[in-house]
């Protein structure tokens, strides 16, 4: 039963817990009475500062990135410079790159580090930030049986090299990402719309693009009423 | 690839020179063909019956899967991945929990996981079926559609009595199983592969060493494991161009490590080679099932996930060996209830990429052959 739990998951309701986490440290002292005696637990976990609120020191616990190191990551970025952030999440390594060094690094990565082939390819809209987009290459090394992911940001507007004479299969992938986000990738054989008809307004995987009021002027202006919601 | 004008649009305004000095022919073909397995536009272009290149239009069938998981939390966003690859709605429902269980940085229990792998490769044999049933179909063959779709339904009866749906099913949940397994489960599971393995021999006995069959398949259709790779293609086709690949295998998930199977390949890539592969495939599943329900441990099907689900900011990338090929889930975190974005890496939307290259120089009777050895289900190439 008890090895199900390995992160707490961050609590919801902060009253219940007391009542819920006694089991963890009753493995190690069965007899114990858990709340009263902080005692106990403390020879495992940092003491919490008060029996009251024992979920507090589970919040830091989370997952955070640790650096990824390898001899492909250092033979990039004797290449690319400091522009290169290279982390693992969760066992999952990735690149963070400058778009400037989009495709050269993308070319290297497949003819050199054998990743020949390119999962997915997508992208993601943060609107608050400056460079609104995160452009993200999922691959795969047959030869390794390693997978990797390159990011890059860009601005709204602002176009990449397209990957497609890279990974012949992203042609499509790039093409939805601009159905879905607007972002041109230069020299794409057939840059156009794929899942959306040719005369589709916006870009839905924005978060901006709103659903309702897309909506609201197809009824008023098909159905001639103010609000099909 | 070496022809440059794969994946390029139609030149439709400067004819090529043709074999019989005719014009060249622009062929639409569907949406609303029934060869095409739902809603698939093909725009062919032809030399008499020769097929010089194509376009597929897609789309018809898009229901913004991708948006709609931003409006809603990782629980209510689960049924919905049912509905892009219909026909294989337990594997979808596998990715999408396992993706979002690794996002929480937990497992499910080992009950749970081997409910999983029987579940999927149910589903897997499930999905075969109705390919094989479809593809003979479109080929000529009638009779075999009425044999898998006869046996098709005892999978489906499983799925019913385990969690009252027989093709949407939602039979997972994030952390495990909703459901325990029912009274005489393992029973009818066994039930099941007594019964099903002598009709696969059969299907075989239809098709295999029939000559209509190996004179429309054999050499129809072919693609290298070169092109395959390049192009991104997985699944069975992959494997029938002679890559020995299986994320099962590969990259193991769920209990998958605990089971010995074999990953069959193929040597042409032809069509034929990828009946095979799937011929194969299902007998391997079988296995699989096999294993899984005489060792199937006892214990808690959920793992502790709390009511409401929120995963700490960050991002995962998750993939399972769907029926069609690798089955991806690429979602982003920001600490909220809801999914700040589910991306969906779906092998029949990547697969059918493929289509032009592997059409080009057949004939038109062909490309309706190509397209059922591809395995596309529209609802997940178009989501």
């Amino acid at each position: 039963m008890a090895d199900e739990v390995k992160t707490p998951v961050p609590p919801e309701g902060e009253g219940k817990p007391s009542a819920e986490k006694p089991p963890v440290a009753a493995d190690a002292k069965p007899a114990a009475p858990a709340p009263q005696k902080p005692a106990a637990p403390a020879a495992e976990k940092p003491a919490a500062p008060a029996a009251a609120k024992p979920a507090a020191p589970a919040k830091p616990a989370g997952p955070v990135p640790t650096p990824w190191d390898s001899p492909l990551v250092a033979n990039l970025k004797k290449q690319y410079g400091s522009g290169l952030e290279a982390q693992t999440y969760l066992g999952q390594n990735y690149l963070r790159v400058d778009r400037s060094t989009i495709p050269n690094i993308l070319k290297q990565l497949r003819d050199e580090e054998q990743f020949d082939y390119c999962v997915d390819l997508t992208a993601v809209h943060y609107p608050k930030r400056e460079r609104q987009f995160d452009v993200i290459w999922i691959l795969y090394s047959f030869a390794k049986n390693e997978r990797m992911r390159v990011k890059t940001e860009i601005k709204d507007g602002e176009s990449i090299p397209s990957s497609v004479s890279i990974w012949s299969g992203t042609n499509w992938l790039e093409r939805e990402a601009f159905d879905m986000f607007g972002i041109k990738f230069d020299g794409h054989p057939d840059m156009k719309r794929i899942l959306l008809p040719d005369g589709w307004k916006g870009h839905p995987l924005r978060k901006d693009y709103g659903i309702i009021q897309q909506d609201q002027e197809w009824v008023q202006i098909n159905l001639g009423i103010e609000s099909g919601q | 690839m070496n022809d440059t004008r794969v994946g390029s649009p139609l030149d439709l305004d400067t004819p090529e020179k043709t074999y019989l000095d005719a014009n060249e022919l622009i062929l639409n073909m569907g949406p609303q063909h029934p060869a095409t397995h739902g809603v698939l536009r093909v725009i062919l272009r032809l030399d008499g019956e020769k097929v010089l290149g194509l376009e597929c239009v897609i789309g018809y069938l898009h229901r913004g899967v991708e948006k709609i998981a931003e409006h809603r939390t990782y629980t209510m966003f689960n049924p919905y991945v049912d509905r892009m690859d219909y026909v294989a709605a337990v594997s979808n429902g596998l990715g999408y929990c396992e993706t979002v269980e690794k996002l929480l940085n937990i497992e499910a229990p080992p009950r749970a996981n081997y409910i999983r792998v029987i579940l999927t490769e149910l589903n897997r044999i499930a999905s075969h079926q109705l390919w094989l049933g479809t593809h003979a179909l479109d080929i000529g063959a009638m009779t075999p559609l009425f044999y898998t779709f006869r046996d098709r339904e005892e999978i489906l009866k499983i799925f019913e009595k385990y969690c009252g749906a027989r093709l949407t099913t939602h039979a997972f949940r994030i952390g495990g199983c909703q459901y325990e397994t029912y009274e005489g489960f393992e029973k009818d599971v066994k039930k099941f592969v007594a019964f099903v393995a002598p009709k696969i021999d059969e299907y075989e006995e239809l098709l295999t060493t029939n000559r209509i069959w190996v004179e429309r398949t054999r050499n129809v259709g072919t693609i290298s494991a070169k092109d395959c790779i390049a192009l991104g293609v997985t699944g069975p086709v992959l494997r029938a161009s002679g890559v020995k690949w299986d994320l099962r295998k590969a990259q193991p998930y769920a209990a998958y490590k605990q089971f010995q199977f074999d990953v069959p390949t193929g040597q042409n890539g032809d069509t034929y080679d990828r009946y095979l592969v799937r011929m194969a495939e299902m007998r391997q599943s079988l296995r699989i099932i096999q294993q899984a329900v005489d060792g199937i441990p006892e214990g808690p099907i959920m793992a502790k996930v709390s009511k409401v689900i929120k995963p700490a900011v960050g991002e995962i990338y998750h993939s399972i060996e769907a029926p069609k090929g690798e089955l991806g889930y690429f979602i982003v975190s920001d600490g909220s209830t809801q999914p700040y974005r589910v991306r969906v890496r779906p092998p029949s939307f990547v697969n059918l990429q493929a289509l032009d290259l592997m059409c080009r120089g057949q004939l038109v009777a062909d490309v309706i052959a190509v397209i059922g050895t591809l395995d596309i289900v529209l609802g997940e190439v178009d989501r």
